[in-house]
């Protein structure tokens, strides 16, 4: 029944999203030093290495130094969606976290509390509102800047991340046909059982469509245009200043992690522990330890995928804008079709014990 | 007052008001925002009725995608008040006020002989709207209509192709 919760599901919960966000938070400005350090390493240099050991605290110095610097709102924009547009960047990153099973459960206080915000039944459709929403907080910023550069730079980015939403979701109808379920925390449990029932073994291709539409969506390099900071215009964010262009900024490793926990728990296992039969790990060291060790899994996972995520960025120059429409409208739709197509024959094909 | 109640209400407010800001805000941009906030009500609505891939399909559809393009519009032809030619004809305005009342006095009065009004709306437990039960739905009983409306829209689809192939 809806609405019908008592006291102790709301406290659960409650603490759940504060753990969830401040999690999330902690791992992408972490991120941000990580891609610093990667980058480092891949040209040969040390990267960021006074503040604190190994440079540890310069997260913490990169975000004192963006809320120290002064904040310029231009003169004739609308200075409510000005502030509304990194607002709304940052809301939507964050939001994904709320239907991805961070782990299975956790046994406390005599309650079985699930490690997941809200398991609907929609879950996977959840994330694809949320990331069309995503949208929105870079067009308001750039329309309200007042600059014909922004506004192109939006559109631009707009563009891009609507047009690969449609690969994205056209790979992901072949993947719920194979599971049958909306439900993430349904998805992750059913590619418990063996390593070789994670869902990259069923969809190869389909996880490859959704890997490049995630790149494009986090608009990273390859597909980084609506930022292209050295070759156009800085993109949507020109106009933003201080602590504002440093929300645009981290939104953008926020659905970096976000997008990777996504990918992890779709096609790659979720919490899975490989080679690990998880019930009689359970029976030997108790439910929660090996929550703690599915969540350990789970974002050492994720984090393969940031380093993914940045391994590329250094390494790979940028597409030409028309080369990126072209790539998205004239490859990734058909190849995804194709899979979509060829996924529904062969289930077809077994349920009819594989006769025509 | 139980909880669904409020949500109800505040849910209807919010769409209603949003509604009216939508025709009375200067700004066409406001207006879209505002029109976003009316979906994201109703949305609002379809949870409350547990149609939950009805309100998100709505999200995804409507204020993720339409309302998009709404935006690029608008913004590329950086509409405003000043630009907005400024109506003179007075007796358009009076015709248009007395048979959009009309339409309200008609709908009101039909509305008002409808069985709906003697059935209260299923909150919170109905389960049509659920993804499975939704999809058994169309495919079986709606199944013409369903692959009706895809037609239709594969019309639109190309008929946008071949628009665009003519101005360029």
């Amino acid at each position: 029944m809806l609405l019908s919760i008592g006291l102790p599901l709301i406290i659960e919960k409650l603490v759940l999203i504060v753990v969830v966000v401040m999690s999330s938070l902690v791992i992408a400005m972490y991120a941000t030093f990580a891609e610093r350090k990667v980058a480092a390493i891949m040209q040969d240099r040390r990267g960021p290495n006074r503040a604190g050991p190994f440079g540890l605290l310069q997260p913490l110095a990169d975000g004192l130094k963006l809320f120290f610097k002064e904040e310029i709102i231009p003169n004739l924009s609308s200075k409510f969606l000005f502030i509304l547009g990194p607002c709304l960047a940052m809301l939507t990153a964050m939001m994904t976290g709320a239907v991805i099973p961070w782990g299975d459960k956790v046994h406390f206080f005599g309650r079985d509390i699930s490690l997941q915000i809200a398991d609907v039944n929609i879950g996977i459709l959840y994330v694809f509102g949320v990331v069309s929403m995503g949208v929105y907080g870079i067009m308001i910023g750039s329309w309200a800047s007042n600059n014909k550069f922004s506004l192109m730079g939006g559109l631009r980015a707009a563009s891009q991340i609507i047009s690969y939403e449609l690969a994205m979701g056209i790979a992901l109808i072949a993947l719920l046909m194979t599971t049958g379920t909306l439900s993430l925390k349904e998805i992750v449990q059913q590619q418990q059982e063996h390593w070789y029932s994670w869902n990259i073994i069923k969809q190869p291709l389909g996880f490859l469509i959704f890997l490049i539409c995630a790149f494009a969506e986090c608009n990273r390099t390859p597909f980084d245009l609506p930022e292209a900071e050295n070759e156009l215009i800085g993109g949507y964010h020109t106009e933003y200043s201080s602590m504002k262009l440093g929300f645009f900024l981290f939104a953008e490793y926020i659905n970096m992690f976000l997008s990777s926990s996504v990918m992890v728990s779709l096609f790659f296992g979720g919490y899975d522990i490989p080679f690990v039969n998880d019930a009689s790990l359970a029976e030997s060291i108790g439910t929660n330890w090996v929550a703690l060790i599915h969540s350990g899994v789970f974002l050492f996972k994720a984090a393969c995928f940031l380093f993914l995520f940045m391994w590329v960025r250094w390494t790979i120059p940028r597409f030409r804008y028309d080369q990126l429409m072209n790539l998205g409208w004239k490859i990734l739709i058909p190849l995804a079709l194709i899979n979509m197509l060829a996924t529904g024959a062969f289930i077809l094909l077994q349920q009819n014990n594989w006769h025509f | 007052m139980s909880a669904i109640e409020i949500m109800f209400w505040f849910l209807s407010i919010l769409a209603l008001g949003a509604a009216v800001m939508v025709v009375a805000s200067k700004s066409p941009v406001y207006s879209i925002l505002f029109l976003i906030l009316t979906f994201f009500a109703i949305s609002g609505h379809y949870i409350l009725l547990n149609a939950q891939f009805l309100a998100v399909v709505n999200v995804i559809v409507y204020a993720g995608a339409i309302m998009v393009l709404f935006l690029f519009v608008v913004m590329l032809m950086n509409l405003n008040a000043e630009s907005e030619p400024h109506q003179k004809n007075k007796w358009l305005l009076y015709i248009g006020g007395i048979s959009g009342g009309s339409l309200l006095l008609v709908i009101v009065a039909a509305l008002k002989k409808t069985v709906a009004t003697t059935q209260l709306v299923q909150m919170n437990n109905g389960e049509v709207g659920l993804i499975k039960n939704l999809g058994i739905k169309l495919f079986t009983d709606y199944v013409f209509p369903f692959e009706i409306s895809s037609v239709l829209f594969l019309s639109a689809m190309i008929g946008a192709v071949v628009i665009s192939k003519k101005e360029g």
